[in-house]
């Protein structure tokens, strides 16, 4: 049972690559082993910056040889059928094993494959796996052929038994595999030989080189959380920021350096950024104030100085750094500051291009502005101060500090806002109008924060709906489906109602492909003065009306109207197709929201079949109303009446359906308890009057839940009913009342939902 | 790597300790191309000579403008116009990498002492139709080179691969020589009997070009003149190989690509005075590239492109 170990040595692999090749490499590898037939106990893949290693442990030795049993031809078919036999089989007809059959005598053949040895096996698998690797991007180097993520330099890989260590013979693209490979770049360089993996590790520890990307990190971490903790600080928690750094060292060796005085005053989130982004420092804060006051880098080796040399380096670059971004952070400030504000920075927006279909940040911002406004009372919020915020929120863009560092778009927009003496809310608008972001990101809760983010949303969707690029497959270069699952969230989880939705999406959509409210305007401007001229002839006196003077009129009308009537024509057309357009976008933006409102309903443990139910309802465009009713509906349904209410409201429905169709008419008329003749059908009477009467006002009220329980406490009756009672009476009198009993528990459970979409 | 390593004290000391060190190794130095452009693999001793199979390796300073870069010499690290230093070996060594440290160690960067990394970085040139992969260099946090191997250059596979190694030599003079601001650099010996700063020099011209660059620059002139180099490339490329007066294959690449890093150039120009949207800004881009693919089109069907008679 030999261990293999293999080791492909090359030049820096980018760290984001590494655990993923280390993943592919054991997976290709071991993989490629079973197919062969090699077996194996154990297996584990690690990376550094410089190499990528496996290793397999308890491996067989050889692939078991197998036999292979081939059915030949008739013994006594013509000698050619034989012989072509004889030759795929590579065998000769001795050896041919004569057997009877059903069908007569039958030649089979058994061809023996013998077990090949597993560096053989090796060999073939490994460069394979070498030349087909799944990098996501790799080259070629010098005059070679072979692709690799950066120049591959060696290749170790050895078969470990108990009589020692052999070299799998193999070659790929002039790199011969050896048992050799090196330590650290600057601190080991040399060669060194190998045995076993143990062996491996151990010689790499000594030259300097940590295997395991998880022993890297944790060592890291450790050191830097202990620095930290001696100065009483704490080093703030960056688990994509460790990865990627314990894929840049070999060797760690953790320092903990300062930050000028000057920049400490900087926002917290600058200071973070620009460490981690341009440096890959962890921040180092105080654990009171939350203050940033010194940073950690990791070396990639130990010096005679102790690293005095390289954190001194290191402090000097981050020094360089923060001066740019505090002359960022004060030029902003000025102007932000200044009499012209933040409007400077709203007013450069007007060149830069938001989509080339949609306009430029500056139009995007007026429009947000407008609508902001428009969303203001509905969600609590003073339409002024709405309006101030939308047309600040984005205004951070033209700064500089965003323009260095995009991701603190948002952040700096409060700070500078607060700077400029605005509102808190203003502020806070800036910063969250942008969320969610996520399915996890928390909505926006303030009044005037959440009319900024909708209106942010709800124009975006608009505005793409309107130029036709909604998102395909899994393209969504817009973020739409974030955005409409952002107005769902904000909606519903703030309990803000939008009644009218679907006639909004429309207006916003019609104003996006132009529809002008100033033509619509000018086309009654121009009739009403028509209309005026004409009440003129009216009041002449009906004898003085001539033939020639109601032509000369008729005349001078045509020749004033008659250019312009063509022209309000085409107008009145243009604007009429524009609104038959947006109607279609719009409720094609509808479904686009009910489709991620049952992703995000589903996540919630509601069934799509109760979403189907909801939304088939009047008023759909309600979100948070729909919610509700799914919500409530979704409850009533896991209660064991609930259920079974779906059964026989479906019978009811069914049968009445079928006698509808049957007879033609509909059976609305309404039932008489007078003609009901079991005690079955007058409690069913009873409950239909009882549960209509909680019904009704909890619809009226949209308390869906007293409604649906309510309607939950019909089970009893229509169970009892069906049980009881024959509806396709004889007596065709008691037949049509039995039917319209039926059409009210249609009536009512229909007015909840449409219980016709639930399955089942 | 076994030279003693001597501290340089000035700028200049830096850039001949680079140009020895690389003659060493074998690279024919060469003088910086006469023309404006953007960074040195602009140079035709890079982005053409990489294209081909005839072996290659070259070192040499290049005079560099990023017109959009001006701080009027206020800024201790940014500058319109600076040097890189810039090398070219084809096909790349296998041994590149300790090549390069052996460079940094030839200026006197301590290799004992410092935290040299190779940090990913992957190259491309949307102008030139190149990219390459490869790396920043870091010295102590600090990025001190560019490392990349050419994949594609104006639109072609690189067959044999090329090294290419740039230093922005203000940045990694000043780390060197412990220097804050780069108008304070010593840029001849300290001890000379004129000792001259990095802003004796170039602190005024950082301020004539950084207005001109801004502000002033003929934003008219310039459009036309973009066309114009534009239209002389395309003119040159469209002649015959056969020269009809010397009955030579005369296939004019160098000066077609001459007109295309001037186009290049004045892009940079338009972009500065910010009158280039971003929507237009690709367009530019677009056509430089088309530029460029056709140059390296043309250069490949020379001899220096690797372009032979028997093959023919």
């Amino acid at each position: 049972m030999p261990d293999l170990l293999i080791e492909l040595f090359s030049e820096e692999i980018p760290a984001r690559m590494q655990a993923r090749a280390a993943d592919d490499l054991k997976k290709l590898i071991t993989n490629g082993l079973v197919e062969a037939g090699l077996t194996y106990a154990s297996a584990a893949a690690f990376s550094t910056p410089r190499r990528l290693t496996l290793t397999v442990e308890g491996m067989l030795d050889a692939s078991p040889s197998i036999t292979e049993e081939r059915k030949g031809p008739k013994a006594d078919a013509p000698g050619k059928a034989i012989e072509g036999f004889l030759r795929g089989a590579g065998l000769t007809r001795d050896q041919l094993e004569e057997r009877e059959t059903p069908k007569g005598n039958i030649l089979f053949a058994m061809i023996k494959k013998p077990g090949r040895p597993a560096s053989e096996i090796v060999a073939e698998v490994l460069e394979t796996t070498i030349r087909n690797f799944p990098w996501p991007k790799s080259m070629r180097w010098g005059t070679g052929s072979l692709r690799w993520v950066r120049p591959l330099h060696s290749i170790l890989c050895i078969l470990t038994a108990e009589d020692g260590a052999q070299v799998v013979p193999m070659t790929v693209d002039g790199i011969e595999a050896g048992a050799t490979t090196r330590g650290h770049r600057f601190l080991a360089p040399d060669t060194i030989t190998v045995s076993n993996f143990d062996d491996y590790t151990a010689k790499l520890k000594r030259a300097f080189v940590v295997l395991d990307p998880a022993e890297r990190r944790d060592a890291i971490w450790h050191d830097a959380t202990n620095m930290a903790f001696a100065n009483g600080l704490e080093v703030v928690e960056d688990a994509g920021l460790l990865a990627e750094v314990a894929g840049l060292v070999e060797w760690p060796v953790v320092l903990m350096g300062r930050i000028g005085d000057d920049f400490l005053d900087l926002p917290p989130e600058v200071l973070q950024t620009s460490m981690k982004e341009h440096q890959k420092f962890f921040s180092v804060r105080h654990p009171k104030s939350g203050r940033i006051e010194r940073f950690i880098t990791v070396a990639n080796r130990t010096t005679a100085d102790d690293g005095v040399t390289i954190l001194a380096g290191n402090e000097k670059v981050l020094s360089a750094r923060l001066s740019d971004a505090k002359f960022f952070w004060e030029n902003d400030l000025r102007i932000a500051k200044s009499d012209a504000g933040m409007q400077t920075w709203v007013d450069r927006l007007s060149n830069v291009t938001f989509h080339n279909k949609l306009g430029t940040q500056a139009e995007l911002i007026s429009r947000m502005e407008a609508l902001a406004g428009e969303l203001a009372p509905m969600v609590g919020a003073d339409a002024v101060e709405a309006r101030e915020a939308a047309r600040f929120a984005k205004a951070d863009l033209s700064s500089e500090m965003v323009y260095e560092f995009p991701e603190l778009q948002g952040l700096m927009g409060s700070y500078y806002a607060k700077a400029a003496g605005k509102s808190d809310a203003i502020a806070d608008a800036a910063q969250d109008h942008y969320a969610p972001l996520g399915p996890s990101d928390d909505v926006p809760t303030a009044p005037v924060s959440i009319a900024v983010a909708l209106a942010e949303k709800l124009d975006k969707l608009t505005g793409f709906w309107a130029i036709d690029e909604k998102p395909t497959g899994s393209k969504d270069p817009f973020a739409l489906r974030r955005a409409a699952l952002g107005v769902i969230r904000i909606l519903v989880e703030n309990d803000v109602r939008h009644p009218f939705m679907y006639s909004h999406l429309m207006a916003l959509i019609a104003e996006h492909i132009g529809y002008d409210e100033k033509d619509r305007e000018q086309l009654i401007d121009v009739m009403a003065e028509f209309n005026e001229r004409a009440k003129l002839l009216d009041q002449l006196p009906s004898n003085r009306m001539t033939p020639d003077l109601a032509k000369f009129v008729g005349d001078k009308m045509r020749s004033e109207f008659g250019s312009k009537a063509e022209e309000l024509k085409t107008t009145g057309e243009n604007l009429r197709k524009k609104l038959e357009v947006a109607k279609d976008r719009a409720a094609d933006l509808l479904s686009f929201l009910h489709d991620r409102l049952k992703v995000y309903l589903k996540d919630q443990g509601v069934r799509h079949d109760i979403i189907d139910a909801c939304i088939a309802m009047e008023g759909n465009d309600d979100l948070t109303l729909l919610v509700k009713r799914a919500k409530a509906l979704s409850e009533t349904l896991k209660t064991d009446d609930g259920e079974n209410l779906i059964q026989g409201f479906k019978r009811a429905n069914n049968i009445l359906s079928q006698a509808e169709a049957a007879d033609g008419v509909e059976y609305s008329y309404g039932a008489d308890i007078k003609f009901a003749e079991t005690d079955e059908e007058r409690a069913l009477f009873d409950a239909l009057d009882k549960a209509e009467a909680q019904i009704n006002p909890a619809m009226a009220a949209q308390d869906f839940t007293a409604a649906m329980s309510a309607m939950a406490s019909l089970r009893g009756p229509i169970d009892a009913f069906f049980d009881a009672v024959q509806v396709n009476s004889d007596n065709s009198t008691v037949r049509r009342n039995r039917l319209n009993l039926l059409s009210r528990i249609r009536a009512i459970c229909s007015s909840v939902a449409d219980l016709t979409k639930i399955d089942g | 790597m076994s030279d003693p390593v001597q501290r340089p004290r000035s700028f200049q000391e830096i850039i001949l300790a680079l140009q020895t060190y690389w003659a060493r190794q074998g690279c024919a130095i060469l003088q910086p191309y006469d023309m404006e452009v953007g960074a040195g693999t602009f140079h035709p001793a890079t982005t053409l000579r990489s294209l081909g199979t005839n072996p290659w390796a070259a070192a040499y300073v290049q005079p560099s403008r990023r017109p959009t870069d001006g701080r009027y010499g206020e800024n201790p690290n940014r500058l319109q116009h600076y040097y890189q230093y810039q090398v070219l070996i084809k096909p790349s060594p296998p041994n590149l990498q300790e090549l390069y440290l052996g460079s940094l160690q030839a200026i006197g960067i301590d290799m004992a002492l410092h935290d040299i990394r190779f940090v990913e970085d992957d190259w491309e040139s949307p102008t030139l139709g190149a990219w390459g992969l490869g790396w920043e260099v870091w010295c102590d946090g600090m990025e001190v080179s560019q490392f990349t191997y050419f994949q594609q250059v104006g639109g072609h596979d690189c067959h044999p691969v090329s090294g290419e190694l740039t230093y922005g030599l203000e940045r990694l003079a000043m780390y060197v020589l412990g220097v804050d601001h780069v108008m304070d650099m010593p840029f001849n010996s300290p001890d000379a009997p004129i000792p001259l700063t990095y802003g004796d020099i170039f602190k005024q011209t950082e301020e004539e070009f950084a207005r001109w660059n801004f502000d002033v620059a003929n934003t008219e002139v310039l459009l036309n003149h973009f066309v114009e180099a534009e239209n002389e490339c395309n003119a040159i490329l469209s002649q015959d190989a056969q020269d009809p007066k010397t009955g030579k294959r005369i296939i004019m690449a160098h000066p077609a690509y001459d007109q295309c890093i001037k186009a290049s150039h004045i892009f940079n120009l338009l972009d500065a005075r910010g009158v280039i949207s971003v929507t237009e800004r690709q367009a530019y881009i677009g056509r430089v590239r088309t530029l460029a693919k056709a140059c390296a089109d043309a250069f490949v069907q020379t001899r220096a492109g690797g372009w032979s008679e028997d093959a023919a």
